[in-house]
C-alpha cells in the first residue's frame, strides 16, 4: 500500500529534477490560445468609455448616437447617472459592435457629462491630504524607542518611499463571453478558474451551475486577476443582450489606469545602534495610499525585531486608482524601507553592511540560521568580500560600482483544492483539477507529482486544468498553488494507485500493501522479479476506470521561507543612469517539485524587482488628477539589455526539502528593490531615497552629497 | 471603410483578402488568417509581442498596414516549424525555459530567428542588443538569452553537418 507522503530523496525519479514545462511546445509554436486569442463565430468586440476625471459625479449619459450606428449590438452602463467615478479610467459605459474599429467609433459617439469633484492623487504628504482623506492607524510600540534612540551610540534618520506601481500584465484583463441558451461560457484571463462561478451567477441571475469558465494559458496576473470584474460581467451581459459572443479585453491605457495598483509606502525612519553595531532602536512614521480603500497596515520594521521599536501609519485615500494584490502584497515596500534605513545606519557605523546584518541576524527569530547560511552563500556567489568598499566608489571615472543586500520571508502554504485521478483500463491516466497555470509551471508540477506517484514517465499522464468543470481548486494567490495542487494530486494519485494495487495483487500472489509502482511496473516491494507491467495491471480493471479524489493535504506541505539577495550596480554619475550588473538570489522553498520552473520563478522575480527598483512608477499629476504614463512607452519595464547576470541558488539540503512543498511565486520579488537601492548608495555614497531610482533622482541625490 | 482586395504571402502561402485599407497587419494575421501567435501587448509599439518577419527583417506588425506588404514574404511564429518539426530556436526556448507565461514568446522567437539567420554566432552582447526591444514581464531574461545562445550553437552544428554531408 502506497502511503500519502513524499518519496525520500533517493527515491525521487522526477520530483526535484530540472524538467521542461509540458506546455512548452504550445508556447513555442504559437499554438497556445490565450483568452485574447479566442474568437468564437459571430464574436463582437467591446470597448469602454471611461472617466477622464479623477473624481466626478456622472450627470448625464447619452448613448443614442452610438445606438444608431449600424453594427452596434449592445450597450452596458457601468456607472449610472448620479453615481461617482473615483479615478481616471473608471469604467462608465461599454459598447459591443461587429468590429473593434466600429466599437471604438461607437464609444466616441457616447456622450457622458460629469460634475467634477475634489480629488487627490498625490500621496507624498499625509498631513496635507485634507479632511476625510486620511486615517491614522493604531500605533504599535515595543520597549522604549525614544529612550533607546537617546542611548544609542550611533543613529541614522531618513525618509524613504516608493510610489504606486501597476501590474502591467502582458495579456490585459479581459474575457470572451458566449451564451448557449441560458448557459454562459467564458474564456477569461484569470488566477481563479474555480472561483468565478458565483460572481457571474449573482451578477447575471443564473445558477452557478450554468457558468463555464476556461483559462488554459494566461499572460500574467501577479495578483490582479482574481475576479471576473465589472468588465467581465459586462462582456457576459452584452453577449446576452446581443445574442452573440462578446470579447472585452482592456486597452493598455485602461489596463494601467484601472486594473490594479500596488499601494505606495513612504516613511520617516530613525534607527539607532551601539558602537559595535548591535541594533537597539527603531522608530517609523509611515504613510501611503491604496486608492480609496484603506489598505493594510505595514509591519515595520520588516523581519527584524528591534528590541525597542515604534511605528505609526497613516493611510491616505486617493484617486490614484484601485489597489489590487501585487505579488507579495506589502512585503517589497516594507522590505525596502527597512533594509534601506538599516543599511544607512551600517554606513554611519562604518560597518560593512554584510557584517552589520550578520551581527543582527539573531533579531529575525526562528529563521536566523537560514538567513545566516543564505547570506554567507550569497556573499560567496557575488564575491562580496573582494568587491565591497565603504560608501562611495573612490575609483576614478564616472562609472561607480556598489554592492547591496536584502532578505525576505513569505508564508506560502497551500490553498484548498481537489484533484481527481482517473486510471483507465487501457493504462492511460488523467489528472484533473480546476486550477490555473499563470506561467508558473502549475500544469507541469501536477504532471510530475502524478507521474512520480504512479511510477510512470511524465508523458504518460494527461493533465487537465484551467476549466471549472474539473474538481475545484483555489485561486492562485499568496504562493499557495504549488502546495495546494501538489498535495491534492499526490493524495488522489496515491489513492487511485492503491485501488489498482488491490486489483493487481492476486495475480502477483500477494496483497496490496506489499506492492509498489516503479518504472512502469507494479511490483512486489523487495522482490522486483515479481512484477507486471502497468498496462497489464490496468487491464484487470475490466471496463470501469479507477477514479479517486484527493484534497489539499497539510502533511505534505509547509509554510514560511527565507531568501537573501545581493545586487551589484554600476551608476553613471554624469547621467544618473543605474545599471543592474549582477544579482544573486538564494532562496528556500521547501521540497522543490520542478527545479527548472522553480528557478524560473526566481529569475522572473529578479527582473520584476529590478523593474520596480529602477523604472516603474504610475506618475500622477495633482494639477489634473490624471496619470501621465498610461502606456508602455513611458510606463517603463526593463528590456534584456537593461538586465545584468542573475544567479539563482535554491536550498536543497534535506533540512529544507523535508519540510514539504512551499510556494515560491512571491518571496523572490520582495528583496530586489532594497538590494539595488543599497547597492546604489554604496556606489555613489548617498542614498537615493525614492524608488524607482531614475536618473533625475540619482542626480538630485548627488546634488545633496555623496561623491560629487 | 470600403474594403479592398489584397494579396498577402504569409508563411509561404498566398492569401487573397478583402480588408479595409487601414487595417493593421497584426489584426489581419490574427482575425482574417487566424494566426493568433502574434500578440498585441502594448498598443503603442513598445513591447515587441507582435514581431513578425517581413522579408526576414523583424518588424512590429501592430504599426504596419497590411496593404503595404503585398509584395513581401511575411513569416509568423506559426511559420517557423517545418513539416511539423519545431525549428532550433523553438526547441531551445522549450528546453532552456525561455517561455514562462509565453505571451511574449512568439515575438522573441521571431527576433531571435532573424538575428541567427544573419549571425549564427552572436556574442552575449549582440544577443542583448538584438532582443532589447522585446519586453518580457515574467520569465526573466537569463533563460531567454541562454535559449538564444543554445539555438545558435544548434544552428551552427546543423550547418556544419550539412556542409560535411555535401562534401
Amino acid at each position: 500500500m502506497a502511503e500519502i507522503k513524499w518519496p525520500s530523496a533517493a527515491n525521487r525519479g522526477l520530483i526535484g529534477k530540472s524538467i521542461s514545462r509540458i506546455d512548452g511546445p504550445w508556447k513555442s509554436s504559437g499554438r497556445a490560445k490565450y483568452t485574447y486569442d479566442q474568437g468564437p463565430a459571430g464574436m463582437l468586440y467591446a470597448k469602454l468609455v471611461t472617466s477622464p476625471y479623477a473624481h466626478a459625479k456622472v450627470t448625464a449619459i447619452d448613448t443614442s448616437r452610438a445606438e444608431r450606428l449600424p453594427g452596434v449590438r449592445a450597450i452596458h452602463i457601468f456607472t449610472a447617472v448620479g453615481k461617482e467615478v473615483n479615478w481616471e479610467g473608471h469604467e462608465v459605459v461599454g459598447v459591443a459592435a461587429d468590429t473593434e474599429e466600429l466599437a471604438e467609433d461607437a464609444a466616441r459617439l457616447i456622450r457622458v457629462e460629469y460634475d467634477p469633484q475634489p480629488y487627490l492623487v498625490a500621496d507624498t504628504d499625509a498631513q496635507h491630504a485634507g479632511p476625510g482623506r486620511f486615517r491614522e492607524m493604531s500605533p504599535r510600540k515595543t520597549g522604549d524607542p525614544e529612550q533607546a534612540l537617546q542611548q544609542a551610540d550611533v543613529t541614522s534618520e531618513g525618509t524613504y518611499g516608493q510610489p504606486v506601481i501597476t501590474h502591467c500584465c502582458h495579456e490585459a484583463h479581459g474575457s470572451v463571453a458566449e451564451w448557449k441558451g441560458d448557459e454562459l461560457y467564458v474564456w477569461i484571463s484569470t488566477q481563479n478558474v474555480s472561483g468565478l462561478s458565483n460572481e457571474y451567477a449573482s451578477a447575471l441571475n443564473i445558477p452557478a451551475t450554468n457558468v463555464h469558465v476556461d483559462c488554459q494559458v494566461m499572460g500574467g496576473g501577479f495578483g490582479s486577476k482574481f475576479a471576473a470584474d465589472s468588465w467581465g460581467v459586462a462582456a457576459a451581459a452584452m453577449a446576452r443582450k446581443a445574442g452573440r459572443p462578446v470579447k472585452l479585453m482592456l486597452d493598455r491605457e485602461v489596463e494601467l489606469l484601472s486594473a490594479g495598483c500596488r499601494p505606495s509606502l513612504h516613511a520617516k525612519i530613525r534607527v539607532g545602534a551601539k558602537r559595535d553595531g548591535t541594533l537597539i532602536a527603531w522608530d517609523s512614521e509611515s504613510w501611503g495610499t491604496a486608492g480609496m480603500s484603506g489598505g493594510g497596515v505595514p509591519q515595520l520594521p520588516y523581519i527584524i525585531q528591534v528590541p525597542n521599536s515604534g511605528h505609526r501609519h497613516t493611510s491616505i485615500f486617493t484617486n490614484i486608482g484601485p489597489a489590487r494584490a501585487w505579488r507579495a502584497p506589502n512585503h517589497p515596500q516594507m522590505c525596502f524601507l527597512t533594509m534601506a534605513a538599516l543599511d544607512d545606519l551600517a554606513a554611519k557605523l562604518n560597518m560593512d553592511s554584510l557584517d552589520f546584518f550578520l551581527k543582527n541576524v539573531g533579531l529575525t527569530g526562528e529563521r536566523a540560521g537560514v538567513y545566516k547560511q543564505q547570506m554567507l552563500m550569497a556573499a560567496d556567489m557575488i564575491g562580496w568580500k573582494q568587491k565591497w568598499h565603504s560608501r562611495g566608489d573612490k575609483t576614478p571615472g564616472h562609472i561607480k560600482r556598489g554592492l547591496g543586500l536584502s532578505f525576505h520571508t513569505w508564508a506560502g502554504g497551500g490553498h484548498m483544492g481537489y484533484c481527481r485521478t482517473t486510471i483507465h483500463p487501457d493504462g492511460s491516466v488523467e489528472v484533473a483539477t480546476g486550477s490555473q497555470d499563470l506561467g508558473t509551471g502549475t500544469r507541469t508540477v501536477i504532471g510530475i507529482v502524478a507521474a512520480e506517484t504512479l511510477g510512470l514517465p511524465l508523458d504518460a499522464v494527461r493533465v487537465e486544468i484551467g476549466n471549472n468543470k474539473y474538481p475545484p481548486d483555489g485561486a492562485s494567490g499568496g504562493s499557495t498553488t504549488v502546495g495546494g495542487v501538489s498535495s491534492s494530486t499526490r493524495t488522489s494519485a496515491t489513492t487511485a494507485l492503491n485501488e489498482l494495487f488491490a486489483k493487481a495483487a492476486p495475480s502477483l500472489g500477494t496483497t496490496a500493501d506489499k506492492l509498489e509502482a516503479v518504472g512502469g511496473q507494479i511490483r512486489v516491494i523487495g522482490d522486483p522479479s515479481k512484477s507486471i507491467p502497468w498496462k497489464k495491471a490496468c487491464a484487470k480493471l475490466g471496463t470501469t476506470p479507477i477514479v479517486a479524489m484527493g484534497q489539499r493535504n497539510f502533511s505534505l506541505i509547509s509554510s514560511g521561507v527565507g531568501g537573501v539577495q545581493m545586487a551589484e550596480v554600476a551608476v553613471d554619475i554624469d547621467t544618473g543612469i543605474v545599471r543592474m550588473e549582477k544579482m544573486v538570489a538564494v532562496q528556500d522553498c521547501g521540497l522543490i517539485i520542478d527545479m527548472k520552473t522553480a528557478m524560473s520563478q526566481v529569475y522572473g522575480a529578479c527582473i520584476m524587482g529590478t523593474c520596480y527598483a529602477l523604472y516603474e512608477e504610475k506618475i500622477m499629476d495633482q494639477q489634473t488628477g490624471t496619470c501621465l504614463n498610461p502606456n508602455m512607452e513611458f510606463y517603463k519595464l526593463s528590456g534584456l539589455d537593461d538586465i545584468g547576470d542573475i544567479t539563482v541558488h535554491m536550498m536543497t539540503e534535506d533540512s529544507y526539502q523535508d519540510r514539504g512543498v512551499i510556494g515560491l511565486g512571491e518571496p523572490p520579488v520582495i528583496s530586489p528593490g532594497a538590494a539595488i537601492s543599497n547597492a546604489v548608495a554604496n556606489a555613489i555614497g548617498v542614498r537615493v531615497p525614492e524608488l524607482p531610482i531614475t536618473p533625475d533622482r540619482v542626480l538630485a541625490a548627488l546634488g545633496k552629497g555623496g561623491l560629487v | 471603410m470600403t474594403k479592398e482586395l489584397i494579396r498577402l504571402k504569409v508563411n509561404g502561402e498566398t492569401h487573397e483578402l478583402a480588408i479595409a485599407p487601414n487595417k493593421l497587419l497584426l489584426d489581419v494575421l490574427r482575425e482574417d488568417l487566424g494566426l493568433t501567435g502574434s500578440k498585441r501587448g502594448c498598443d503603442d509599439s513598445s513591447c515587441g509581442c507582435c514581431t513578425v518577419l517581413i522579408d526576414g527583417m523583424p518588424m512590429l506588425s501592430c504599426v504596419a498596414l497590411a496593404t503595404s506588404y503585398q509584395d513581401a514574404e511575411i513569416t509568423t511564429v506559426e511559420g517557423l516549424a517545418r513539416d511539423g518539426e519545431l525549428d532550433p530556436v523553438q526547441e531551445a526556448f522549450m528546453s532552456w525555459g525561455g517561455a514562462q507565461c509565453g505571451f511574449c514568446t512568439p515575438g522573441f522567437l521571431m527576433t531571435t530567428h532573424a538575428l541567427l539567420e544573419k549571425n549564427p554566432d552572436p556574442t552575449l552582447d549582440q544577443v542583448r542588443e538584438a532582443l532589447a526591444s522585446n519586453i518580457c514581464r515574467c520569465t526573466g531574461y537569463t533563460q531567454i538569452y541562454e535559449s538564444v545562445l543554445a539555438a545558435a550553437q544548434k544552428i551552427r552544428e546543423k550547418r556544419k553537418n550539412e556542409i560535411a554531408i555535401s562534401k
